[in-house]
């Protein structure tokens, strides 16, 4: 593979990415699912790389699961994205960095739709008005927080305790990254590298001393469509994306998977453990399965946090086999300990699916 | 469909015993005028192509439906021997079972 | 009375020769080291399997003319309108041409693979193009990036032609039949290939080119599938896994090539571009140099005294190529004769 090829797509699709005074607005998947990253996320810019962060405790969800559903009209979704813009100026900010890969991509919609339609806007700013008293003005810059991840990749390697690689043999760690769809594939120059060959996440892994992996699924959906994915008669056509992403991926011996979308990050991680319930098949070495990282967990992995106050006990797929690799020291005894220490009780342990 | 794992068996028996066959280009004239099609769901143009990718069920499926009144010889621009043609899977089902 | 004559492809070279039949003088321009333009990239040419270097050497041949002025690795850098009906051309060699018309013979430039990211050229090792293939037929060997004798390959139709996301909505018109071409020259090379041609529509339009397809089907088992080529992906054998829709069958296929060849269209090059901006002739929407009229005034532009022929208006075949170059000398004679008669008197 011709690596100047693809340097040559990336100079092409480079975006503009705010320096400092992040609005971060969280996610509600990646919450649920991995709280420890957004707090990992926090603590990094905020004390390893000294920028001002803030959020709102009045943040709400996007009603991009709703909206996406056809549950939530459009004017509804507009407008709830409004009192978020409204939220974000009334705090003095203008650069925007969403946690969620779908909310990024309904800011970038909405961004896009009232740029070549002026009139929704107006409507918009007056239903805001009708229901919230509120004003707002529009993002100077609409950034995703692993974008500000990636801007930040080589200050935060000058601060890794530890890389991606084998301590044991020297061998840099075997990466597949995992982009969500609605980063670049709607709107193609809002992504770094572009749709084809994305280049945020694979430029961390390759900043961090690890070896990113290009297999033939790699720009395949993990099946995280809402409206697939919410009615359970469909449910195994959502799987069944990611189960041909797993078998794609499986030649390549990856050493773990990461995702910039918290719905992909979970369903990578989730399914492994349902694929190997309906069929006993399992990815990755020795039947542990291939664990899988959020990007946030990633940095914070290189920086030196420990895994369990990053939730890395949340995840399905064991992480050990991947941390004995790196090198990270961790108790396996406080793995179900909250954090005065009591037991929280271990969680069933699957039928083909290893766990540690 | 997957071109690599399918069973192109029948299709190279195919070409080789019915060599015009090779010669279609889908225009769908055979499917159209054929006596079956129009009373039934047998598309000929379909089923041909279908085996030629490798996916023989179809055929073997619903080949018998042919009625051999050779319509569909008639209309072919490309001069594919239809009635050959299918005469030529039908073997091959037949042997197959 | 002389014409200056911007590039020395097939239609420069004919269009020169015919009016130095007339008595014109002729200026001949050509940036490169030969003359040939594309033509110096072709192994052999359809409808008759003609080599191309024969075409070429008939067309240089005819250059050897009291009338011609051939002036090689020369660019036009400057190309004026000066008062008194005549045209100014600086040349990079830092002289200046005078003229009574000019004819801007710059032909296509192939359009960049690259840009259509999701084919992976210059990204996969066993992807090339239709040009690079020649290139092989030349040298006689055609072997993967490994070094081994592909079992399968597949030829994609219309990169960079027809696509609305390249902004070219134009059809390049001789890709089919090169692809037809190159198909059989393959299937020449490697008798025991799989090969398959992934088309959109097959457009088949001179004497003698859909015989050729016919021909592919039936006596070279050359494959076609209708179906574009969504992506390319490679796997760790550096094959590479497509991605088409079989629509006469209304399914999507997956199937694996050892190479894939690229049929990349034509664009305006950038020596037509150039010309059109300085002397202010008209571009049609495909970017290519818009005749003043379809049907009576091909060679003409926009601009009197300012001639076309070839593919700098659009893309043609050689046939077309070198007739719509004698008409160009036809045009351009007639014109000279008219106007220089006038400005004598």
């Amino acid at each position: 593979m011709d690596l100047l090829g693809k340097q040559q797509i990336w100079k092409e699709y480079q975006k503009e990415i705010a320096d400092d005074n992040f609005f971060y607005a969280r996610s509600c998947i990646r919450q649920t699912f991995f709280p420890g990253s957004e707090w990992a996320y926090l603590d990094i810019l905020r004390n390893k790389l000294h920028k001002n962060v803030v959020d709102d405790p009045r943040h709400t969800t996007c009603t991009g699961i709703g909206y996406h559903s056809d549950v939530v009209p459009v004017e509804t979704i507009m407008t709830v994205v409004a009192r978020h813009f409204a939220l974000m100026t009334e705090a003095g900010y203008e650069n925007l960095t969403p946690s969620c890969i779908t909310s990024f991509g309904i800011y970038t919609e909405i961004l896009d739709t009232w740029e070549h339609h002026p009139e929704i806007e107006e409507k918009i700013r007056e239903f805001l008005w009708k229901a919230t008293q509120r004003e707002f003005k529009k993002p100077r810059n609409l950034a995703h927080t692993s974008d500000i991840i990636y801007k930040f990749r080589n200050e935060i390697a000058a601060q890794a305790v530890r890389l991606l690689k084998d301590v044991h043999t020297g061998r840099p760690l075997r990466g597949v990254d995992h982009i969500g769809c609605h980063y670049a594939k709607m709107f193609p120059s809002k992504g770094i590298g572009g749709a084809e060959f994305p280049a945020v996440l694979s430029g961390m892994i390759e900043a961090w001393g690890g070896e990113p992996v290009d297999y033939p699924e790699r720009r395949h959906c993990c099946g995280f469509g809402f409206r697939n994915y919410l009615v359970m008669a469909n449910r195994g056509f959502s799987v069944a994306n990611s189960k041909k992403k797993f078998e794609s991926m499986q030649p390549y011996e990856p050493d773990f998977i990461v995702a910039n979308c918290p719905g992909c990050a979970m369903f990578l991680d989730k399914w492994q453990y349902t694929i190997s319930e309906m069929e006993g098949t399992t990815y990755g070495k020795d039947g542990y399965g291939i664990p899988v990282l959020t990007y946030e967990e990633m940095a914070a992995l290189v920086l030196g946090y420990d895994p369990w106050e990053i939730g890395l006990q949340m995840h399905q797929v064991s992480v050990e086999p991947l941390l004995d690799k790196m090198g990270v020291s961790y108790d396996p005894d406080k793995k179900y300990c909250n954090s005065r220490g009591e037991s929280l009780g271990k969680p069933q342990c699957p039928t083909y699916l290893k766990v540690k | 469909m997957n071109y690599d794992k399918n069973d192109k068996a029948f299709a190279a028996y195919l070409a080789q015993k019915a060599p015009s066959s090779k010669l279609c280009i889908g225009c769908g004239g055979c499917t159209a005028t054929c006596t079956a099609g129009n009373l039934t769901e047998f598309n000929i143009r379909k089923l041909q192509m279908l085996v030629k990718r490798g996916e023989n069920e179809e055929a073997c499926k619903s080949l018998y439906k042919c009625m051999l009144c050779g319509k569909c010889l008639l209309v072919c621009p490309r001069g594919v021997d239809t009635r050959k043609m299918i005469l030529a899977m039908s073997e091959y089902i037949h042997r197959q079972s | 009375m002389n014409v200056a004559i911007i590039g020395a492809g097939p239609a420069g070279c004919e269009a020169a020769f015919r009016l130095a039949e007339e008595g014109i003088q002729v200026d001949l321009i050509e940036k490169e080291n030969v003359t040939g333009g594309n033509l110096n990239n072709w192994y052999q040419l359809f409808p008759d399997r003609k080599y191309a270097g024969e075409l070429n050497a008939i067309l240089r041949n005819q250059l050897n003319h009291p009338q011609i002025r051939l002036h090689l690795n020369t660019e036009a850098v400057r190309m004026e309108r000066k008062g008194k009906g005549k045209f100014a051309v600086q040349l990079s060699d830092h002289s200046l041409l005078e003229c009574d018309a000019l004819l801007v013979t710059t032909g296509f430039k192939l359009f960049d693979a690259q840009r259509k990211e999701e084919y992976g050229y210059g990204i996969y090792d066993n992807v090339i193009t239709s040009v690079e293939l020649e290139n092989k037929f030349m040298n006689q060997q055609l072997t993967t990036s490994t070094g081994e004798v592909p079992q399968r390959i597949g030829f994609i139709h219309c990169v960079g032609s027809r696509d609305e996301k390249i902004c070219n909505y134009h059809c390049s018109k001789l890709c089919c039949i090169t692809a037809v071409k190159q198909a059989i020259e393959v299937r020449e090379m490697l008798p025991e290939a799989e090969i398959l041609c992934f088309y959109m529509d097959m457009r088949m339009f001179g004497p003698g080119y859909e015989e050729m397809y016919r021909e592919a089907q039936e006596k070279y088992n050359i494959k076609f599938v209708r179906g574009r080529l969504s992506e390319a992906s490679e796997n760790q054998n550096k094959q590479i896994i497509i991605k088409a829709e079989d629509t006469l069958i209304g399914k999507p296929l997956r199937m694996t090539l050892d190479l894939m060849v690229l049929m990349v269209g034509m664009e305006a090059s950038e020596g037509s571009k150039k010309a059109a901006t300085q002397l202010q002739l008209k571009q049609a929407p495909n970017g290519f140099i818009q005749p003043a009229d379809p049907h009576y005034g091909n060679n003409r532009t926009n601009e009197e005294g300012i001639f076309i022929a070839g593919c700098s208006s659009a893309p043609m075949n050689l046939t077309d190529t070198l007739a719509d170059a004698r008409s160009a000398a036809t045009a351009l004679t007639q014109w000279l004769k008219h106007n220089c008669k006038h400005k004598n008197e």
